[in-house]
Order: structure tokens, then sequence, then C-alpha cells
């Protein structure tokens, strides 16, 4: 991994500097809470602002196909911004995982609606889905027509198109296209990107690839999400910690700002230090995806070590805050809400670090 | 990298063929091309070059097969000593040391620690003293850990000049002569059995004037530079993949499948992972260092590392069982060539508690990295206005 590029750059931190001023803008944290209660779980203004006001939403679809023609790097720059605001906006399942797949396949159609803004995907997977050997057996497929039930799928409430990988009569794996599917929402543990419970009963589907290229391209689009997911989850352990901060330069007890006492100062310490590490690991598993080289180890270590982590960030934050962290008033719960399920999300840490073992004999 | 620069680096291979050129001219000569260090000015090492173009110049020698002085015996000369010399000493003393540290014809240590001053440099108790008629200081007092001191030829010295001010503001920080009468070096044994530093008595040393780097004072202020450049040189260099602490457990790991346990390979995949991410963040590190001055951030790298060691050598000897019953050798002896990850897996484990607590302790570092970096509030200080001779100790 001596080639990763680790750092910003200059284009990277103007988008980043443009999609943090948005999202200050129009979710701050209160309006992302009251969007948890609301009938509809997802801020779709937002997205709509994502996509036209910034044209975030296809940066590495090339430019012929209505995307940015940038890669997978800019992509976890927005990722990391999105993950600091636990913004409810479907990037993730159809930026990043229902575009990776559609990529892989070189669909143009759909892909190009969905750089555009203009369409939602998603992957239609249980999210706790790990890369790697194996293909989700949750869909049949016969003659076309598609059946099964999926539990768990990511920002599939709001799709208007959704890839549906289903096994066909004699096993062989197959990637569809599907528009006309029962979605139910799910109470899900993450607030802000609430999950979905597809049900397809004899429905038809646009056959986009099968046998080894639908396997590659659901594989490609599983690892690139691990991949990138780390962004956000380092979006969401900054949260965490420049928060804890200036909360604890705030808060006063025994006359003294929390913040220097030891036992607070040395945790504050060690998650700086652990945020750090993340943004080291975010970078090198963006800088992967965008260049294909070592994804599928790179992938496995930024969820290894990137899940365990945004979790103990928002947990301190939680702790540190004492009674008010605990509240449904402060966010902060939003934020381990968001870290506990991405930690479970494309699989576990200890899938992960089987997945090493395996790629480099360990 | 510049035009100008490869000529200069094509040029000096030209003439000094790396090969055949004893060690010494070679590095002699690639300082008097300023190609030492290049951001320093010309004259002293460098030709005030971007700071940022070192690590390409330091490249291209290496790939010319170049020498380079052992990190072992030079890193304090190379590391600490250099910049410290560069930021405060004068003209003279510049001329003086720069060239002989870079080639490694002189060997240097650092006399800072003592007995009475770890964690708490500021209240170090060596006394140095200026004779009124010949402006030389008498140094007197006790330094301990000093490694390379049965080696050095020069040391870096912090020294209390004043005891009638608070702790910080009466040091004076000088280059002293560790073959001057008066500086006695006696071995410290460590835990791991060998001596890898010593204790270093200094008794009526004489010192001249000369030889004070910054003002009478102001020595605190100098020895910061040597103590951020201290925390870079321990934790920011790259490693490649499996380099470090790490390779060594993979090793045993991959070569040993008669020790393989579910639990075992789960503790060995975690510390494979945080390793790989502690790498990654250095090498993020170095790539931000390159192009500017050390931070606090160093502190960051030396505090991972540190945890790490102990972690992986721990589960090395746990992995091996009733073989991490075993120690190689106890008897006295001077390490020729201390490595963290050489000797025994029973070295390694004991040699690595010592990674916590030398060069600032993990405590210290967190108490850094939360006031300069997250701008906490600082440490309540009871010894702040008091004068350093009225210290409790």
């Amino acid at each position: 991994m001596s080639g990763l590029d680790l750092n910003y750059s200059e284009v990277e931190e103007e988008l980043r500097a443009n999609v943090r001023a948005l999202l200050a803008d129009r979710a701050p944290a209160n309006v992302t809470l009251a969007r948890t209660e609301a009938e509809q779980t997802t801020d779709l203004a937002l997205w709509r602002s994502l996509a036209d006001e910034l044209g975030v939403t296809g940066l590495p679809v090339p430019e012929e196909l209505g995307g940015a023609g940038a890669s997978w790097r800019e992509t976890a720059v927005v990722l990391e911004e999105l993950g600091r605001a636990v913004a409810p906006v479907p990037f993730f399942g159809s930026c990043v995982l229902a575009t990776a797949a559609l990529l892989a396949v070189g669909e143009r159609k759909v892909l190009s609606q969905l750089a555009s803004g203009e369409a939602v995907g998603a992957l239609t997977v249980p999210f706790a889905t790990a890369p790697g050997p194996g293909f989700p057996s949750g869909v049949h497929a016969d003659d076309g027509l598609l059946s099964g039930t999926v539990r768990h799928v990511a920002d599939a409430l709001v799709a208007d198109v959704l890839l549906v990988p289903a096994l066909a009569g004699d096993g062989t794996p197959e990637l569809y296209l599907v528009t006309g599917a029962q979605v139910e929402p799910m109470v899900s543990l993450d607030m802000t990107r609430q999950l979905a419970v597809v049900t397809l009963d004899r429905v038809e589907g646009v056959l986009l690839a099968s046998g080894a290229e639908a396997a590659a391209a659901v594989g490609l689009a599983l690892e690139t999400g691990a991949a990138l997911l780390a962004s956000e989850q380092l979006g969401v352990a900054e949260w965490a910690l420049t928060t804890t901060v200036a909360y604890a330069k705030e808060r006063h007890q025994f006359g003294r700002p929390i913040g220097g006492f030891q036992a607070v100062k040395h945790r504050l310490a060690d998650l700086w230090v652990l945020v750090s590490q993340m943004r080291a690991v975010a970078r090198a598993g963006a800088d992967a995806a965008a260049s294909g080289a070592d994804l599928p180890l790179t992938a496995a270590l930024a969820q290894a070590f990137a899940s365990g982590a945004a979790v103990t960030a928002t947990e301190e934050a939680v702790q540190l805050h004492g009674g008010i962290g605990f509240t449904w008033e402060h966010p902060a719960h939003l934020y381990l809400k968001r870290a506990k399920s991405a930690s479970l999300a494309l699989g576990t840490a200890d899938r992960h670090r089987a997945r090493i073992s395996e790629l480099i004999n360990l | 990298m510049d035009a100008e620069l490869t000529r200069a680096i094509g040029d000096l291979l030209a003439a000094h063929d790396p090969a055949t050129t004893p060690v010494a001219d070679f590095l002699g000569a690639r300082f008097d091309a300023g190609l030492a260090w290049v951001h320093f000015p010309e004259g002293l090492g460098g030709r005030s070059a971007p700071r940022a173009t070192q690590q390409e110049v330091n490249d291209a020698f290496a790939a010319a097969g170049a020498p380079t002085l052992d990190s072992g015996r030079h890193g304090i000369g190379l590391g600490m000593a250099a910049p410290t010399l560069l930021a405060h000493g004068s003209e003279e003393v510049r001329r003086r040391f720069l060239r002989p540290l870079w080639t490694g014809e002189e060997v240097w240590c650092q006399l800072f620690s003592e007995p009475g001053a770890g964690s708490d440099l500021a209240a170090l108790g060596t006394r140095a003293v200026q004779e009124e008629e010949t402006g030389d200081w008498i140094v007197d007092g006790q330094k301990v850990w000093t490694s390379l001191a049965h080696e050095a030829d020069w040391a870096i010295l912090v020294t209390r000049t004043d005891p009638d001010v608070p702790k910080h503001r009466g040091m004076t920080y000088f280059v002293c002569d560790m073959h001057a009468p008066g500086v006695e070096v006696r071995p410290l044994r460590q835990a791991t059995g060998e001596a890898e530093f010593n204790e270093v008595f200094l008794s009526g040393v004489r010192i001249p004037d000369a030889h004070r780097l910054g003002a009478v004072g102001d020595g605190w202020r100098v020895a910061q530079t040597t103590l951020m450049n201290e925390r870079v040189a321990i934790g920011g260099h790259a490693e490649p993949r499996e380099g470090g602490m790490i390779g060594v457990l993979a090793r045993t790991w991959r070569e040993r499948p008669d020790l393989h346990t579910p639990a075992l390979q789960d503790a060995v995949l975690r510390l494979w992972v945080d390793a790989e991410a502690a790498r990654l963040t250095s090498e993020r590190l170095r790539q931000q260092l390159a192009a500017g001055q050390p931070g606090p951030e160093g502190s960051a790298a030396k505090l991972a590392f540190a945890r790490l060691n102990q972690q992986i050598s721990g589960l090395e000897l746990e992995l091996l069982g009733a073989e991490g019953l075993e120690y190689e050798d106890y008897s006295f002896r001077r390490p020729a060539n201390p490595s963290m990850i050489g000797g025994s897996p029973g070295y390694r484990y004991l040699r690595a508690k010592g990674n916590s607590i030398e060069g600032g302790t993990s405590e210290i570092l967190r108490g850094i990295i939360a006031e300069r970096v997250l701008g906490l509030p600082q440490e309540i200080r009871v010894d702040k206005d008091v004068a350093w001779k009225d210290l409790p100790r």
C-alpha cells in the first residue's frame, strides 16, 4: 500500500467545504432529530440540494453518463460530511452501492439517472451482507419473474429502482433492475438510515448481468461499499470527538471545566489518536476503491478498524457528556445508533478479520 | 525535485563513487554540497531548499547505493542534536559541530533526565555556575537514561543556572564534551539484563560559554526543539506493511501452525489490523511532515506504537506457550546495536515495557495531545510561581 495517497487534495477540501456548508444550513441536529419521527424519514429536499446545487450524486460516474468524472476518493469526502451530520439521505445506497454495481456491469441509462440524482437506486441485499465469496440468496428468478423477501435493505424506502441479485432456477447468480417491488419500512436501530423489507412476488425484472459477471458486480459493489463506509464512520467519529471536546471545555463541575480533569483529558487524547488512525484507514479505503489496487484487503482493513473505532467514539461521546448525552434531545444517540448499525453493516469486524486472514494467510 | 538539485546529486555521485568512497568522506562531500539537510542554510550542510524535498534527496541517494549512518549510533545526533544546534547555536557552534555530526565522526548523546526529574524534566537540578574570571561554566549533577554516553564525544545538556526563579525560567542549555575531566559514565542495567543506557555523573565539568545554546535562562525553550524532534524520530518514520513488531508475530504465526488456536488467531488478527492502522497513520503523518515542521501529532504515533509493541510482544509469549517460559540471557552485557524487535520473544516483551516510558511517558503524551492539539485546560500547576529551590522534593 506504499503508493497510497492518504491526504486530501485541494479540490477535495473545497468539495468538503461546500457539502459541510450545505449540511450546516439544511441539516442541523434539531432538524435531523425531528425528521426521525416524521412520516417521511428521508430528507428529500436535502437530497435534491445535494444533487442539483452541489452535483455530488455522480462523482465517480464518467461525464458522458451525466456524472462528474471524478472518483471514489471525492465520494468518500462527501460521505465524511454526511456522516458528520448523520444526514438522512440515500447517498450510500444510491451513490455508492447501486452506482458501483451499475458501473461494474456497464449499464448506462439508470446509472446516469442515479448520477444526476433524478432517481434513487438501492442494492437489494441485507445491509449486513459482507463482501467476499457467496452471493445473496434471498431472491429467486423464474423466467425473469422475481420472488423473495429481503430484509434490512438500506435506502430502499425512497428508491425508484432496485438492483436485485437473484438466483436462477439452476443456481446461476443474476442481477436485475426492478421497479415494482413492495417496500415496507422497518423500525431500525439507526434512526437516520431507516431500513426496509423488500418483498417480490413474481415481479418482472430487467436482467443486467448473469453468472460470473453478476457475482463480480455484486462483490465489487459490496467491497467498494465496505471501503467507503469507513469514510462515513470517520465523519461520525469526528463529530463525536469535536462535540465532546467542545463540551468538555464548556461544562463546569467542581468549579472547573471537566476537560481539565485527567480522567477526561486522557480519554479524549486517546480518542483523538483513534480518529487520526481512522482518517488514515478511511483514506486508504477511498484510494484503493478509486484505483482498484489491493481493494479486497484494504476494504477488509477499513471495516475491521473503522467499525469498532466509530462505535468507541460515539460511546465515549455519550459517556463524557454525562446526563445530557443520554437524553433524546441531544443528538449523541443518533450518532451512537449510526455507528453501531454501521459496524454491523457490510459485515461485522470479525467477518472482515476472517477475510484478512484468508487474503494474507494469517 | 528541481533540476538544480538533481544536477547537484548527479555531480556528487559522479565525483564520489558511493561504492568505493569511505563513508565519512562521502558524507562529508554530501555535506559540503549542501545535500545533507537540504533545508539547512548554505555552508551548514544545506541549501535553504524546501524541507519537503529532503525525502526525495534521501531517496535519490539511497537508489544510488549511497552510505548512511547507523540510526542506532547516530540517531540522537541526527534526530535531536542537529535541529537544536541549527535552531539555537551560534554561527561558531554550528560550523564546529554540524559537519562531524553528519559524517559520523562524532557521536552525540543527550543529558536531560535526572533521577529526580523524569516526566517533570523542568525540575532538573544539575547545577551550572559561571566562573567570573573565565566566563566558563562549572557543572555538577547526575543524569540518567543516557543512551550512547559511553561512546559519545559530545552531549546536549540542560542545566539549572538560576535556582531562585520558577523552574522553567532558570535553565540553560549547553553542548558538553563527554571526554572532559569530571564526566563519569556508568552503565545502567535494565530489566532485560543488559545495559543499553547509562548514568552520567558530572563533577566540576568545565564548559566554555561559547558552547551555550540559546540565552542564559532560556534552556527550556531550547529543549523543546530537541524534544519535539525526538518524538518525531521515535514514532514518525515510514515502515513497510508488517515492518515492525507485528511482522515478527505474523511470521511466527505462519511458521508455527502447531501453536494455532481460534482465540489466538483472532487476537493476532486484531493486532495486525491495529498495527496496519497505526502504520498508515504514520505514513500519512510522514507525507504531511515532508512539507513542514514537526508538531505534537508525532506524540500520537509514539503513543500508538508503544501500546502496540507491548500488546504484540505480550501475545507472542502467549502464542509460544511453554517456549515463552524461557529467556535467552540475563547476564550483564552492552548491546552493540539495541533493537526493539531483535533478540528473543522474552527480550521483546521486556524491552517493550520501556516504550511507554522512554521519550515521554504515554501519560505525558496524552496530556500533550489534550492540551496542545485539543486545547483542553492545562493541568493545575502548583509549582508554577515557586522558586525552583523551594519546590517540595
